[in-house]
């Protein structure tokens, strides 16, 4: 098929498919994260998580000939991450943020280690659906390819705030989050319940990462991330703890994310590259202007070592 | 001894129950007798482990030695959830609703046999049903952390009859509500142990509420059991000697004629209550030296927002505050230089750093000044430990040692090792909120005496209370604050305290 001409179009249209596209990995680790913060802890080492995920997914799906073999495996290599935050976390005067960072650095060696003979096999990508058959434009095509986990990941968004409100799993993770006492008073364990919700946010990071290295870009390289774990933390916080705000914050951040290539693709190459940096700077202005100074956090969990 | 009633109350026994922390013994072989559907109280000074011993009953610690009798068999209380399917409930000193969860929620997730999908619609009908049987109300569809203190003590009562419990442990329950609330609350509790409905355990410090509610009272003192009985058969001053190990000394206070000359004004004062939906706005009041200048309110009209205002914990939209002329901002080095004191409510939250040490914390004006007036940069840990020794002697504070936290100390001791350390050295100010919380009897009388006392030395004194006969018997002047707002303002001579109640409950 040409390529049609379809001028300044070509932006908006760049912009929703990068945000679909790009917006995949943040959707999972925010709502992973919120997850595990809901309970009452922080879990730094995501971007580990992710790294590793990436890998062990994409190690997977070359091996077995099925990308979501592949996903799979990377859920369970990221709960197991999780586990082992959680795990060190229980002990008394261990904080969860230290570990989270020393989980971190130690996700990213062990998948760089792993990962050696990986760089060169092309492992089979995770499939998308063409929401664009209608169009004969190749553009509006191209952007409505969406890919299967970003569905998944809205449906989650979902279903866990419905989780939060309506299931007893998740109103016992609110409880442990926001006061320890209470949950003890209530015969809860806070430590086994932050431990299952790290391990599931970990799990999810996971297929965070899965879908980099399965779908977009495609491929594992060591540079596989781009500091996604980290930024999806602050969208938790951006979120307010809410799964649904996450799903917006992460589709937000991938659009702007995808401003500078779409510049780019309609010519503008001036300074382009400083487009790339709007992302983080939407992230701090936006930070900024949604904070108060009389307020706290709202909705921010009482146990959080962040807002104690 | 009962050990049930027909509607369902129940019995329960400890015996010899010896309970140590370390090589402290909070509780040493204290035995008490609960018969089904009684209304029992429990008495003692502060630190004198009535907290412990019922968080033993309650599983919460494991006692060092004893046994428990529920329903006159043995139990043993590993865990709260085994008292919860016993049927023992407690409302503790601090709350334990979750903040953030509505009411509704709060019922639902704390039942034992919560489903795994919670079906809203038939949750709320069944909530409404079980509300209208309840004898007081509160609203379910709010989160907590918006209610009322004397709501949040209403819904952790209708807390433990949603639950089923019918033996109700309450610690302090009346120490954050006026006295008609209290009055309201106690009186339908009483109803339902005089139905048969459930056993009460009540620990409290006022003697007005033994005499007016309990049938039967225990009376502990430094962990053993030295007295109690039929209500109806022991006075006041019976039960008070057996607390103090003494007779009450009943302090005469005089007050002195002062020189009065202004110090603190506000002026125009608006800021944003804690909910950010309600303005507070202040707009002049003056406090002199040599005064007590009382603040009266219902829990929730603001007070406590003007103490942060004051502590500078909240920000001011508009308006300001002069020290002797001087503009203040609460700053260390201001609230330093005019020497102006702080005593604000739950201190260990807002006036303590809980995991540091009792002597840590009561040196937290003076660690770092010098010899000159000049700041310190090396701690002298003599003078810190001399200051300890001195304050914690002075305030009578119970603690194992000046180097335990602050946060093992039991509620009213906090209390006191704060205001110990407000309290030394050249005051020129005090600004205090609810001194007396949670305090014996003894305790509330000799911290009443030292504020007069400094009054008489010229101290200027905000008392922000919300115990109406405290503000009565202490303050030269009183002002109502209701709905954020100043109402009403009358000097000792002409108050009268229905019309006071008037103005707090807003009909004016
Ligand atoms: N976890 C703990 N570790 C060490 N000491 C403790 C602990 N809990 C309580 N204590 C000590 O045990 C004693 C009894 O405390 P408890 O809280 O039972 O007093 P209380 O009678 O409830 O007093 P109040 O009227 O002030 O609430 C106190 O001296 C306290 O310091
Ligand atoms: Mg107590």
């Amino acid at each position: 098929m040409e390529p049609v001409e379809i001028g300044l179009w070509g932006v908006p249209l760049a912009i929703l498919g990068g945000a679909i596209r790009v917006s995949t990995p943040f959707i999972f680790v925010s709502l992973g994260e919120c997850l595990t913060e809901r309970s009452g802890r922080i879990n730094l080492g995501l971007e580990g998580t992710l790294v590793f995920g990436a890998i062990s997914g994409y190690a997977v799906a070359y091996e077995t000939g099925n990308p979501f073999l592949g996903v799979l495996a990377a859920a369970l290599a990221g709960a197991c991450f999780g586990l082992l935050h959680g795990w060190i976390c229980k002990f008394k005067g261990v904080n969860d943020i230290a570990v989270g960072i020393a989980m971190m650095l130690f996700g990213m060696g062990l998948a760089f280690f792993f990962g050696k003979p990986y760089i060169q096999p092309q492992a089979p990508d995770l499939p998308a659906i063409p929401f664009g058959w209608w169009s004969d434009t190749p553009q509006v095509q191209a952007a409505l390819q969406v890919n299967i986990l970003f569905i998944l990941g809205a449906i989650l968004a979902v279903a866990m705030a419905w989780m939060f409100k309506s299931t007893r799993v998740g109103l016992t993770v609110r409880v442990v989050g926001d006061s320890t006492d209470a949950a003890r008073a209530m015969g809860i364990n806070p430590n086994s319940v932050r431990l299952l919700s790290t391990a599931a946010g970990g799990a999810l990071a996971g297929i965070g990462g899965a879908y980099l290295s399965l779908y977009y870009p495609g491929s594992w390289t060591e540079g596989v991330s781009s500091g996604q774990g980290l930024m999806a933390i602050a969208l938790v916080i951006f979120a307010r703890w809410n799964p649904i705000n996450c799903f917006w914050a992460a589709l937000l951040f991938g659009g702007t994310g995808a401003l500078g290539p779409a510049l780019q693709s309609v010519g503008i190459s001036e300074g382009y590259y400083l487009f790339f940096a709007a992302p983080y700077v939407l992230t701090l202005i936006l930070l900024i202007m949604t904070s108060s100074p009389d307020r706290a956090m709202q909705g921010a969990p009482l146990e959080l070592s962040l807002t104690k | 001894m009962i050990h049930t009633c027909e509607n369902g109350a129940i019995s329960v026994q400890t015996l010899h129950t010896t309970m140590r922390f370390g090589a402290f013994t909070a509780l040493d072989d204290v035995s008490i007798d609960i018969p089904a559907g009684t209304f029992h109280a429990l008495l003692g000074e502060n630190g004198a482990g009535k907290s412990t011993l019922v968080k033993c009953m309650m599983g919460f610690y494991n006692a060092t030695s004893g046994e428990l009798l529920v329903k006159g068999r043995e139990a043993r209380m590993t865990d709260p959830k085994v008292a919860q399917k016993l049927g023992l409930g407690m409302v503790y000193q601090h709350f334990t609703l979750v903040p953030s969860l509505t009411g509704a929620e709060n019922l639902v997730i704390s039942r034992a046999d919560t489903p795994g999908l919670i079906d809203w619609r038939r949750e709320t009908r069944a909530l409404d049903a079980f509300m209208t049987k309840m004898p007081f109300h509160v609203p379910l569809d709010q989160p907590v952390s918006r209610l009322a203190a004397g709501e949040k003590q209403k819904l952790e009562i209708i807390k433990q009859l949603y639950l089923g419990n019918r033996f109700l442990i309450l610690d302090e329950p009346t120490s954050v509500l006026t006295p008609a609330e209290a009055d309201e609350v106690l009186g339908h509790v009483r109803a339902l142990t005089q139905a048969g409905e459930i056993t009460v355990l009540m620990i409290t410090h006022k003697f007005r509420e033994v005499s007016a509610f309990a049938d039967d009272v225990s009376i502990l003192r430094r962990g053993k059991y030295v007295g109690g009985g039929s209500v109806a058969d022991m006075s006041i001053e019976d039960m008070s000697r057996a607390m103090m190990g003494e007779a009450p000394v009943i302090s005469t206070r005089s007050r002195r004629d002062t020189v009065k000359q202004p110090l603190l004004t506000m002026n125009g004062i608006k800021a944003r209550d804690r909910t950010g939906l309600k303005p507070i706005e202040i707009d002049d009041v003056t406090l002199h030296s040599g005064e007590i200048l009382g603040i009266a309110g219902i829990s929730g009209n603001g007070q406590m927002e003007l103490m942060e205002i004051l502590t500078g914990q909240r920000r001011m939209e508009q308006g300001d505050i002069r020290v002797n002329g001087a503009q203040y901002g609460a700053t260390r080095a201001e609230a330093r230089a005019h020497a102006i004191r702080y005593l604000p409510e739950e201190p260990l939250r807002n006036a303590c750093a809980p995991r540091m040490s009792v002597a840590e914390n009561i040196a937290f004006r003076m660690f770092d000044a010098g010899k000159d007036g000049k700041t310190a940069f090396w701690n002298d840990s003599g003078a810190i430990a001399r200051n300890a020794a001195t304050l914690i002697k002075a305030f009578n504070v119970k603690t194992s040692s000046p180097a335990a936290r602050i946060a093992s100390l039991s509620g009213g001791n906090v209390q006191r090792a704060v205001l110990g350390r407000e309290l030394t050295g050249d005051v020129k100010a005090l600004i205090v909120s609810n001194p007396c919380f949670g305090l014996d009897f003894a305790a509330v009388s000799s911290i009443r005496d030292r504020l007069v006392e400094a009054r008489n030395q010229g101290t200027a004194i905000l008392l922000i209370s919300e115990d109406l006969d405290e503000i009565m018997e202490l303050s030269d002047r009183i002002l109502v604050m209701s709905e954020g707002r100043i109402a009403y303002e009358t000097p000792i001579a002409t108050a009268n305290v229905e019309q006071i109640g008037q103005y707090m409950a807003g009909h004016h």
